[in-house]
């Protein structure tokens, strides 16, 4: 019972919550209120650890808080029920999409969201700057490591390990 | 059959390794999908995030559905979706039921802090192949300060500034397509 539970709710968060990972908070505050799954200091921790947990935000919180439920089926279950409605959806979509990519209408659209989604991107880039550049020594490492990722084309994965090291190596 | 494989351990890399969030996603997303695998082109990746963003679900995995559709439909779509969310699933659990004190572990937090930084740089440099493809003139200029300036200043909400790019893109279809 507790699986039809939890799949439902997280079925319900995945159709509603538009806009990505932080979005499910609020959802996630409204299942803390209802069900008593978890309590808010929890749900706190588990932002943390799936902000810090590699990942996207949403379907960790979404194992996380199903985990905490009712074990390991319980955060399977609370994570197919957060993506399905994705599948759903955007395998329609797509379906529109490709039928419809080369007509006028379709591309002028896209013209028209492109440079938003560049301005979205540096919206973001800026708050991960700020949490990431903190003082003269993060701000050098990360010069160094945006001119090593402009001139030298190596896989984003060899970076972030790299970037894993110097961490533990300087005690950032 | 392959083909769902690589798709499947394509997006379970790019789950694997993606830290903070959609946004950190993209570099890695246009690492694999466009420079290695080939399946797709960065305006193509710019386009489905721009509609991964504003359709419900998760931004991430709506991206992963999109690239899955187009390469091999239904069954490719749900390859590359379990992909970018196998590695959460398997991580999360491990984390929550053996190693909760993992994140307490100072050199966990020493390499988060140098992940981070990686990640901002990485993202700097996406941002710079993005702005080449999708401002190519003025109007994409202004549609890009006024997006910048809704998001930034007016804590507009990503989903919204999507929605009226693509109203303001309407507008520009009654000159431009007929």
């Amino acid at each position: 019972m507790i699986y039809v539970l939890l799949f439902w709710e997280f079925f319900k968060i995945g159709l509603l919550a538009i806009g990505g990972g932080l979005v499910t908070v609020p959802f996630l505050f409204n299942l803390s209120n209802k069900y008593g799954w978890f309590s808010h200091q929890e749900l706190a921790d588990m932002i943390a650890i799936s902000e810090s947990t590699p990942g996207p935000l949403g379907v960790n919180m979404a194992t996380y808080a199903g985990f905490n439920t009712a074990g390991f089926g319980g955060g399977i279950i609370a994570t197919i029920g957060l993506t399905l409605p994705s599948l759903v959806v955007i395998v329609w979509v797509s379906k529109m999409l490709f039928r419809f990519r080369d007509n006028c209408y379709v591309q002028t659209g896209f013209y028209a969201i492109r440079p938003a989604v560049v301005a979205l991107i540096l919206g973001a880039s800026v708050q991960l700057f700020n949490l990431a550049v903190v003082n003269i020594l993060t701000a050098v490492i990360g010069a160094a490591f945006f001119a090593a990722v402009h001139f030298i084309r190596l896989h984003p994965i060899v970076y972030i390990l790299l970037g894993a090291v110097v961490g533990i190596v300087l005690k950032l | 059959m392959k083909l769902l494989w690589q798709l499947f351990f394509s997006f379970f890399k790019v789950g694997m390794f993606t830290f903070g969030g959609g946004y950190a996603m993209i570099p890695l997303l246009q690492a694999e999908l466009v420079d290695r695998r080939k399946w797709i082109s960065e305006s193509d990746l710019m386009d489905y995030f721009s509609v991964g963003q504003c359709t419900p679900g998760i931004i991430a995995v709506n991206v992963a559905t999109f690239c899955g559709y187009k390469m091999k439909a239904k069954t490719g779509a749900v390859a590359a979706t379990f992909g970018i969310i196998a590695p959460s699933m398997i991580l999360i659990m491990l984390i929550a039921s053996v190693l909760r004190n993992f994140w307490d572990n100072p050199y966990a937090a020493h390499a988060f802090a140098g992940i981070r930084i990686v990640v901002v740089a990485l993202i700097a440099e996406t941002l710079i192949s993005f702005w080449k493809k999708g401002i190519r003139d003025k109007t994409g200029l202004g549609i890009f300060v006024v997006s910048f300036g809704l998001l930034m200043g007016l804590k507009v909400s990503p989903a919204v500034i999507v929605l009226l790019a693509v109203a303001f893109g309407v507008v520009l279809q009654k000159r431009r397509c007929k």
